[in-house]
Order: C-alpha cells, then structure tokens, then sequence
C-alpha cells in the first residue's frame, strides 16, 4: 500500500498554502510532519485524507488516482488536537461506532473494541462518559477510535498537544509502539523537534508551505539538507555564523581560522553559512582543535541538570546546552569553544555541502 | 514588590470539609521572598491553579491569610491587591493600539500623559515592541500579544507581583524559546516578584529561581532546579521532573547497602535503622550507567531511543522499566547486561518520601 | 475556504431551490408584472411601461409615508439599541436568576404581532384600559385616537416593549462568550466599568449587534400589524407607514398597478438600506483589523 503525492499544490484565493509537493508514503511507516504553525501541515493532511482537492496535480492510492475521491469514500481515520468523542456515548459505545457504520457482526464488533481499548489501557473505562475521563484518557478514546476502524490511512493532527507536558512524554513513547503493530500508514503532524525524534520513523520537515526535507527523522536531524530544515528541526535553535573559505583555510572573522580538512578541502573558496547545534557549544574544553568565540552573555536558564546560556556573538543570538548547573553573570564577556567537526556547512543558497562527520556515521 | 507570605493557606471548594481529601489545598506555610521568580508545577488538578487565584484574588481562601509584605490581602478583590496576570490566552484590547495597550493602566491610574508616553517607551523598548507601538494589537502574532500582557503589568511601577498562568500554551515551539529568554532576562534585569504556573517542566525549570512542586493539593517540595533534579524529597517529584523521570526500585537497605531483588548495590551514605516494607531506591537515568562486567544489576535492553542529542535506552529489569541515558557521541557497549549507579546519585525513598542518610 | 466538489450536493439543495421559487421568486414576478400594466379587472391588461413607477415616486402621499416611516424606524432604533445593550449587561451571567430572565426577556418574543396590538389597544383606552384609565385618572391628557402625539407614542414605546427583548437577547449571547480573562485583566489595569464596556464588551458584541441592527431595521420597516390594529394609520394619516399605506392603495382602493409598483420600490430601499449598513458595518471591522 501506497499514497502519492504527485505535484500538487493548494491555492486559495491568492494564497499559496502548499508549494508543488511530491511525497510518497508506505504502508508500516510512521510519517511525521514537523513544521511551525502555518506552515502547511494540516493543509497537507486534508489533501492527503481528501477532505480539500488539490489545486494541481494528482494523489495516487495503490497506483490508482484518487484526486477528488470524496473522504467518505477513502479508508481514512484522524485524530485532531481537541479531544474529539461523542459525549453523549459510552467510551465502548465511541469505539464501537466506526465498527457499526461498517456493519461488523456482533460478537466480531466486540472483539475488536476489547482489543483496541486494551491496547489504549482503556479497559477498565469503557462504561464511562468521555468526559467523565481525564485529557489523556480521552484522546485514549479518540485513538482507539481510529485505529479500531483499520484504516488505510491515520492522521493525526497534533494530537497530544493539549496534554500535560509528562502525559505527552509517556504517550510518545507508547505511539509507536502502537503503531507498530497496525500496517497502516500513519502521518503524524507536530511543532515540536523533540516530538519528531521520539516518535523516530521518517520526517518530512515543512516551512511556509513547501516540504524541505523529507527522509527518516535521525537522517533529517543529522543531515539537513538546508538551513531551513535545519532551523525547522532544532529545538533549542540552532546557532549559525558566517564563515569564508579562502585556500586551505575557513576564516570566522576575529582571527579565527580553521583548517579546511576532509570534505571541506573540496569547496570553492568563497562565503558560507556555518551552523551548530547548541550541545555542541561548550563553555569549557580540553586541548585541541577548537574554534573559540568572544561573546556576550544575555541569560541562562537552568534545569537542574543541564543549563542553557544564552549569548550574543556579533548581534546573532546563540545558545549553548551545557551538562550541570553554569550560570555567567548576565553581559559579561565570555569565551565559548565549537569544535569544527561538528560544523554544518551551507553554501550562498543555504544548501548543505558539508556536515559533520559523526552526522555519516550515524 | 512584595514578599508574600502564604500564612497557614488551605481551600476546599466545600462548605464543610471533612477529611484531607476534601481540600483542594492542603495546609501551607510559605514565605516567597520579595524579587525572586517562583514557578507552580504540577500536573492537572494539582491545585495549582487554586493557588493562583488565591493569590490574585479570584478565590477568598477558606483558611489562612496572603500577606503582601505583611499586610493581610486575603479578602482584598483583585484591583486593590497591585498584581499582574499574564493569561493562558493573550489578553489585548483589540480595537487599541500597542501603545493604548501598554498606557492603558497608568491612564486608569489617572498618570500624566508625557509620563505615561516615558514608561510605555520604556517597556516597549525592553520587550522589543517598539515598532509596533502604532498598530492595534488585534492583528499580532500570539507572542506579541503575550508581551503586551506582559508590559500592560510592568508599566505599573507599584506592581507587588506578576502571576503567569500557562502563557506559553499558544506559542509555537521555536518563538517559546526566545520569549520564554525573553522572560528570563527582564525577571533578571527588575527583580519583580513573579509567580509562573505550568505543567511544563522545562519552562517552570528555567524561568524559576525556585520551583514549587505539587501533587493532589499539596506542595510535595519547594527548591532551586538543582535540588530537584539531585535530590528529589518524594518519588513524585523525582518522576515528574527529568524526562525520563527517575528510575525507582523496591529495594532493601541496610546500612550502606542496598538489596534490589537480591543483587547488592553499594550507596554513598548510611542509612541505620531504616525498615518498613516500603523502601525504594531512587536513580535518575541520568546517572545510571550501562556496562557488560559482572558488577551491577542484570537488564535486558528492550530498546534504544535516539533523540538526536542522547539516546534513551530502555531496559527491562526484572519486569520493570529501568531508563539509561547516554549523551550524544559516547558508544553504547554491544554487549551491555548490567547497570550501575553513582552511589553519591542515589536516593533512598521509604514511604515516598527522601531519607536523609548519615555520611559514610 | 474549503472548495467542495461533491456534485450530489446540489441535488440536496434542489428542494430549497424549488421552494424559494414557488415562495418568493414567482410571487416577485407577479408583482413586477403587475407593476407595469393597468387593468380594470375582468383579466384586461394594458401596457403602461414605467408610468406607475414616475406616479408613485412623484406622489405626495409617498414621500410622507416614506418620511414617517424613516422617522419611525430612526426612533425605534435609537432606543431599541443603547435600551437593549443596558439591559444585556445588567443581566444575571449564571444561576436561577440567568433563566428566569431569559425566560421573562423571551416572552414578549412569543406574542403574535397582532396579538401584540390588541394587548396596547385595550391597554391604551381610557374608558376600560389600564394605561389610558390610570393616566384620565392622575389627569393627563392621554387619547392615542385623537392626538397625534399620543398615537405616536403608543406605537414606538409598543415596539420598544415588543422587540427590545431580541437585542437585549442577541447581546446577552455575545456578552456571555467573552472570557473571562478578560474582566480579569481590565480589573487588573484598574479599568472603569465604562472602560470595560467600551474596550471589551462593546468590540466582542459589534458582530451580534449588526445582525440586531438589521434585523431590527428590516423589521421596523416592514412594521404593518402593530399599528393597524391600534391605530389604522390614524389620526388621519398620522401614523400611515409604508406597508400601511401600500394596503390602503392595494386593498381599500384596489389600485393593483401603483401598488404593485410601490411595492417594488419599498423592496428596493430596505434591501438598498441594508446593504448600505451591511457595508458600512463590515467595513469598519475591516479597518478596525489594520
């Protein structure tokens, strides 16, 4: 099983809301859209689920053209960020009723709703109301719903963002599992970087409409293919300064040089976009090669366990994400260390032409 | 500014309550120091929130007295207590501009208008407003009117706190970061007494000098993010603060030791005397190691998590969950079958609540 | 926003098409048919073109009863309006008290228009009346059958009574959809109670307050029951709106050409007046954007 994008686009009025996009999902996967609000997600999801028709271009399902296919028509279940059940049933009752309008005999219908209430820890509330039951427990519901029903396709359109921080940690890490255990093809819409990378499966990393990566999520992270994406995909932000390549060396402005080795060796001499996550900003660092940059300290903010220090480097914002408790007092002038193997390079266009080594690695 | 005194604190919403379990705040004694950033964290129906509106004065307490800098407030309604509220929701008044925004509670304070125009310069220049000084505020962006929330409470010199409820809830991930800095920067810069409370965390970690951890209507603990994290005073707060939160075993300790189904864990401290049955250890996985010796307890590794910066390693010990983080960079042993702790890491929990031990 | 390409959905709005038709349009025909010929009865129609349009718009009795009309309307909007605002925001926001008020504002809303009229005109008289004996007794001079004054009186306070409950109502909805954060904060900036009205009721009601502006509009417009029963348009011609004075041309002197054309011309200010308000209201929204 397969759906395809082909080409399409979204206008509406004089608004573009999706750019040309081709995407191809397959079934057993699970597919996060990461983008900042408005940047297309749910748009895409609708054109994906049926519910909008594509300005141009096609959607194939199975190598069959389903543009314009009504939603009813298509196998397809979704969960919305609001937590969606009929009141007025029971939780077995909100489960059931996809099961009903398919017609599944009785003692089949019942199986399936135990079996899906099981998996969502649903068990021991199927006798309730859904607003009888806590936030968690009822986007619980709403899942159960539409996993239940063995749809082709399950959109889920932020789904855990308006549950407590700790609840959406422990969902997280029990979506896949669930999914792992249906072939459907899943599209999971989300802001949030940390969300992506605990869901794992692949990424497609969205910006003002037009998808700027799409790959799975551990190789969009480590090898983003654009500033853009790499933007998109950082949370805390990642840091960016300028760099020039001139012979065999990469000058950073203050007399910071480094040598041009590996990859880098290759690129034309000219100016580039240096970018680096905030883990790899240190405060303090051993011997060795290490690109040191005088900065001014805004704020830093602690966690107990880790710190980030916030810093201006030539009026572009830093942050670095350090182990234990740092806190500089707040405008003095400190030194911070990068080491240039975990640079990303990108050229005049923002494209990557070099990113760190560890990144093939992984 | 304001010290605030929580003076024997307690609510039910009943007339009459009975028991314990009727309050939806239970009994507190706190004294919140004048100028320090305070964050309320706890999960829904914690009785945060009672807490808040106890002391912006939506809610009259059933028992125990506000005081700011010692005069009793309780019974005051909310325009005479000299406090701020940043809303879940941003609250602007639509049909004004920023500026009218901003002058709003100095005009209603009846303010002369070039002092008026002085302060709202001001804080606009502090918050990065300033261009927009001239536009209505209906058609900004949520964090923009989050700000002008923000600066409509700290025009007002008088202000003896600032309550923040929730307000980064609308906010997309990438702008929390900056105003959430935002925030951080200007608590630092006047030193106002401020009050934030949230579900989140990492928001209520690294906006608070001190963080106010409560479960079921009661404050489980009071401390700096550094406490919290180190030395968690109940399991409650060592499993909602970290992700993932703390690892914790029935164990049994004897002295220095502790048994965890058998195998032998060595602590950093005595612990004389402790017996009952409901004795745990507590490890963050921060500061649980994977290894292949024979040292340690036996796992099985079920699966690993990568989050990019480190990975999560999830691993079964006998039936239970026990997390492993490894930062980004460093190999997990192919053959890892055992954890160890840091002995000076490890927590002891009879009851739920921290044991202190003696030095070793 | 969302275009829909479901063909089949046409088909479902079909029987509202056909009885739109058979309700409005074809009965609209008619009239424009009517309007343009002359007929002494026995079905013989002559072809006078746009004639009775240049007699009515020309007509003194038009331009009175088109003058009293906007003077009537202009009155009762004047007080429905603020009197409706008031009593909203005075309004019970939650308990018994919010039901028994929606209950006591609704019933008003219940009486049939003709009912209505009755209930005044016996209400008014002051031989048996309540009003009309009360005020012989104190000795005002109170008689809405001789006095013009007094006629017009009855019959915009009548209106008021009758219809200020729907604004009041349509108002008391919008108020109860501001959160309440709101009225937190503005007691927090220290805000007057005008203040409150003007910054944050007033704009979170502008939408629901246009649709009672033209509801009311087109309404008081087309006002004809009411005064036919406690006045018939009299003294003299003094209270003759314009739907009044149509059925007089129409019926009472079966002038079937003029007023069909009158009829025309009346459905072309009310929808024009509307669409000038409708206008001019959303465009201050618009600008209110910016």
């Amino acid at each position: 099983m397969t759906l395809a994008l082909e080409d399409v686009t979204l206008v509406v009025g004089n608004d573009v809301h999706i750019h040309q996009t081709s995407l191809t999902l397959v079934a057993g996967t699970l597919n996060v859209l990461l983008g900042p609000t408005l940047s297309g997600k749910t748009s895409l999801m609708r054109l994906m689920a049926g519910l909008d028709r594509p300005t141009t271009g096609r959607v194939i399902w199975n190598g069959t053209d389903v543009t314009g296919v009504a939603v009813q028509k298509r196998n397809v279940a979704m969960v919305y960020q609001q937590f969606i059940n009929y009141p007025a049933m029971s939780v077995y009752d909100n489960i059931a009723s996809p099961l009903r309008l398919a017609g599944l005999r009785k003692a089949d219908l019942d199986r399936k709703v135990r079996e899906s209430a099981e998996m969502m820890k649903l068990t021991a509330m199927l006798d309730r109301k859904p607003l009888e039951l806590s936030g968690g427990q009822q986007q619980r519901c709403a899942l159960a719903r539409a996993l239940v029903k063995g749809a082709d396709l399950v959109l889920l359109d932020e789904p855990l963002a308006n549950l407590d921080y700790k609840l959406r940690e422990e969902m997280r890490s029990e979506i896949p599992k669930i999914f792992a255990e249906s072939g459907s093809i899943f599209v999971y819409a989300t802001t949030e970087p940390s969300e992506a990378l605990l869901l794992g499966g692949k990424t497609a990393s969205l910006f003002e409409g037009r998808v700027t990566q799409f790959d799975a999520t551990l190789e969009v992270y480590r090898r983003p293919l654009n500033a853009v994406t790499a933007r998109v995909f950082s949370d805390p932000p990642m840091n960016f300064v300028s760099v020039a390549k001139a012979g065999n060396k990469l000058l950073f402005g203050e007399g910071q040089s480094t040598a041009a080795v590996g990859k880098l060796a290759s690129l034309e001499d000219g100016r580039y976009l240096a970018g680096f996550r905030p883990n790899h900003l240190v405060l303090e660092c051993d011997e060795g090669d290490f690109l040191n940059f005088s900065v001014e300290v805004t704020v830093s903010e602690i966690t107990g366990s880790e710190s980030f220090v916030h810093v201006i480097h030539g009026g572009e914002r830093w942050v670095s994400l350090v182990h234990e408790v740092h806190e500089p007092e707040i405008g003095s002038n400190i030194t911070v260390h990068v080491s240039p193997a975990h640079l990303y390079i990108f050229d005049e266009n923002e494209n990557l032409v070099a990113a760190p080594e560890f990144a093939a690695a992984a | 500014m304001a010290e605030i005194h929580l003076k024997n604190l307690a609510h039910s919403y009943l007339p009459h309550p009975a028991g314990s379990a009727d309050y939806a705040l239970k009994k507190i004694d706190h004294v919140w120091e004048d100028g320090k950033a305070y964050a309320l964290l706890g999960p829904s129906g914690c009785g945060k929130s009672t807490l808040l509106n106890i002391i912006s004065g939506l809610l009259i307490p059933s028992e125990g007295q506000v005081l700011f800098d010692g005069k009793d407030v309780s019974r005051l309604p909310t325009e005479q207590r000299h406090i701020a509220q940043v809303f879940q929701f941003p609250v602007v008044y639509d049909t004004m501009t920023v500026y009218d925004n901003l002058a709003f509670p100095l005009r209603n304070r009846g303010h002369d208008e070039d002092v008026i125009a002085t302060r709202v310069k001001d804080i606009a220049q502090m918050l990065e407003l300033t261009p927009d000084l001239k536009k209505k505020a209906r058609g900004l962006t949520a964090d923009a009117k989050q700000k002008i929330s923000l600066g409509r409470g700290l025009v007002r010199q008088s202000v003896a706190a600032i309550l923040f409820d929730e307000p980064l809830t609308v906010i997309d991930p990438h702008l929390k970061w900056m105003l959430r800095m935002q925030l951080k920067a200007l608590h630092k810069q006047l030193n106002r007494t401020m009050i934030y409370v949230t579900h989140d965390q990492t928001e209520a970690l690294t906006f608070a000098d001190k963080v106010v951890v409560m479960y079921d209507g009661d404050v489980v603990q009071m401390g700096t993010p550094q406490e919290l994290f180190e030395r968690p005073a109940h399991t409650f707060v060592g499993y909602f603060i970290g992700s993932p939160g703390m690892n914790v075993l029935p164990a049994h300790v004897d002295g220095a030791q502790a048994y965890v189904e058998g195998c032998n864990v060595a602590l950093g401290r005595g612990y004389p005397g402790i017996s009952g049955s409901n004795v745990e250890i507590g490890v963050r996985p921060e500061f649980t190691h994977l290894t292949s010796g024979r040292e340690g307890l036996p796992v099985t590794i079920k699966r690993i998590e990568d989050i990019g910066r480190m990975k999560i390693v999830r691993a079964d010990f006998f039936g239970r969950e026990v997390n492993i983080t490894v930062p980004d960079g460093q190999p997990i042993p192919l053959d890892a079958n055992r954890i160890v702790f840091d002995p000076s890491r490890i927590n002891i929990y009879c009851d739920g609540w921290i044991v202190n031990g003696e030095a070793a | 926003m969302n275009k829909t390409y479901n063909n089949r959905a046409w088909l479902m709005v079909l029987p509202v098409v056909i009885l739109v038709a058979f309700s409005a349009v074809i009965p609209l025909m008619t009239v424009v048919n009517y309007s343009v010929q002359d007929t002494f009865g026995n079905n013989e129609f002559y072809w006078v073109g746009l004639e009775w349009y240049t007699e009515i718009l020309n007509s003194p009795r038009f331009h009175d009863a088109l003058l009293r009309q906007f003077f009537f309307t202009g009155v009762i909007l004047s007080i429905e309006i603020p009197l409706g605002i008031f009593v909203a925001l005075h309004m019970p926001k939650k308990g018994a008290w919010a039901s028994v008020c929606l209950v006591l504002m609704a019933l008003p809303l219940l009486i049939p228009w003709n009912v209505v009229g009755t209930i005044w005109q016996i209400f008014g008289r002051i031989d048996i009346g309540l009003l009309g004996a009360t005020m012989e007794a104190i000795g005002v001079d109170y008689n809405y059958t001789q006095n013009i004054t007094d006629a017009w009186l009855t019959v915009v306070v009548m209106d008021v009574w009758h219809w200020t409950s729907l604004v009041a109502l349509l108002c008391y909805a919008g108020l109860q959809s501001i959160p309440d954060a709101y009225f937190q904060a503005a007691k927090i900036d220290g805000a007057s109670r005008w203040a409150v009205f003007r910054y944050i009721e007033l704009p979170k009601m502008h939408r629901v307050l246009l649709i009672a502006f033209l509801l009311r509009f087109m309404d008081s417009f087309m006002i004809y029951t009411e005064p036919f029963v406690v006045t018939g348009g009299g003294p003299g011609n003094s209270t003759t709106l314009l739907s009044l004075d149509l059925v007089k041309m129409a019926i009472g002197q079966f002038d079937l050409g003029p007023a069909a054309a009158f009829s025309i011309v009346y459905f072309l200010i009310i929808l024009l007046m509307s669409w000038i308000f409708y206008t001019a209201m959303t465009n201050y929204d618009k600008g209110e954007q910016q």
